[in-house]
């Protein structure tokens, strides 16, 4: 490339543009951004407001409780989600029954209804089977998909890394399945990147009776932004976070910094990386160089 | 204690008197003051927003009324 071209080719940079990182379609939903995030565990809702802005997300994740949880001026979440901007996405979290998840569902589209958010469509399905480990309760889980499926909803399905059940909960009807990459909350990343790996295979690859178009979005246990991009490089199609952005002591800028990690394992995984290697390969050519090549011990 | 023109239902899970004949809008008024986004539940069904004015409760129902807080 000449200085020239070079010149060109940084006035159209930096290449946004050309390595938009394009919408995925869950069901009849179309998310923008990739990188959906939680609402809960900010220590002020204005903390949360710009950790939401800078992760560019355009879809959040909210829960359907009892009391309504005000700030010392009596504020609360919806004062500060902007129901113009964000699509809803309402959990069943803290649901330990498919019964239960089924009713807290109906409750979430409910109230997205009232308030008009194209959110009433959909669910986070959570079914828990065990309080300390929040892990997801497989039987219970199936269970509440099917109903829910059938009820109308566009499912998205919080399940463990195990593939078999990935695979049952797409054939249930889940619009994505979102296998853990470790206990919620845990920051522990992608623990089992082969389990992963085999559910992006059995669900994405057609040779596999997959389809590369089935959506599946990591959820849960990420910690830092690497975890975001080793889950994009596995192939998953989104990641679903919370804790990772709302408890890091700048929740802002690490909302920033999971933005680009997404962004930056979409393209590395489109990109063909290199083989690993045993011995080096060296970057600067052998020829026309001034050294004497001097070998200890040969 | 109840009297002959209460009744009592079990209310977000805590056992709660009201005036016979109340409906599921005065129930939301006193739960969820000024809330705009909400949902009620009566006896595990979700009674949609339009009937919470004429629908009333009786000796004990259950009722969730429930919003939305942050979340993962």
């Amino acid at each position: 490339m000449t200085m020239a071209e070079g010149k060109s080719m940084e006035a159209c940079s930096p290449h946004a543009g050309a390595f938009a990182v394009p919408p995925l379609r869950v069901g009849a939903f179309e998310l923008k951004s990739r990188l959906v995030t939680g609402t809960g565990k900010y220590r002020d809702y204005e903390t949360m407001q710009r950790a939401l802005d800078a992760s560019g997300c355009d879809a959040v994740t909210v829960a359907v409780r009892r009391e309504r949880l005000v700030d010392a001026q009596g504020r609360s979440l919806l004062d500060f989600l902007d129901l113009a901007r964000y699509t809803i996405l309402p959990n069943t979290a803290g649901c330990f029954s498919a019964d239960d998840a089924v009713r807290v569902a109906r409750l979430g589209r409910e109230i997205l209804d009232s308030v008009d958010n194209p959110g009433k469509g959909w669910v986070k399905l959570e079914v828990l089977g065990d309080r300390k480990t929040l892990l997801p309760d497989p039987v219970g889980t199936l269970e509440a998909c099917r109903e829910l499926v059938k009820d109308g909803f566009t499912v998205l399905c919080y399940s463990s890394d195990d593939p078999i059940m990935a695979v049952r909960l797409r054939d249930a009807g889940a619009a994505s399945v979102m296998p853990a990459g470790s206990p919620i909350g845990s920051g522990r990343g992608v623990a089992n990147p082969a389990n992963i790996a085999l559910i992006l295979e059995l669900l994405k690859d057609k040779a596999a009776g997959g389809d590369p178009s089935y959506p599946v979005i990591v959820d849960a246990g990420v910690g830092t932004p690497s975890d975001v991009t080793l889950a994009m490089e596995l192939g998953a199609d989104g990641v679903l976070l919370n804790t990772g952005i709302a408890h890091a002591q700048d929740p802002v800028r690490m909302a920033h910094a999971m933005r680009l990690a997404l962004e930056s394992g979409y393209h590395g995984v489109r990109s063909g990386r290199i083989g690993k290697k045993l011995h080096a390969s060296a970057s600067s050519p052998w020829e026309g160089s001034i050294a004497s090549i001097v070998i200890p011990g040969e | 204690m109840t009297t002959a023109a209460e009744i009592t239902i079990e209310l977000n899970g805590a056992r709660t008197a009201v005036p016979a004949g109340t409906t599921l809008a005065e129930l939301v008024a006193r739960t969820l003051p000024h809330a705009r986004a909400y949902a009620v539940e009566l006896n595990r069904a979700v009674v949609a927003r339009r009937e919470h004015g004429a629908r009333t409760v009786s000796e004990g129902d259950c009722v969730e009324i429930v919003t939305l807080v942050g979340g993962g």
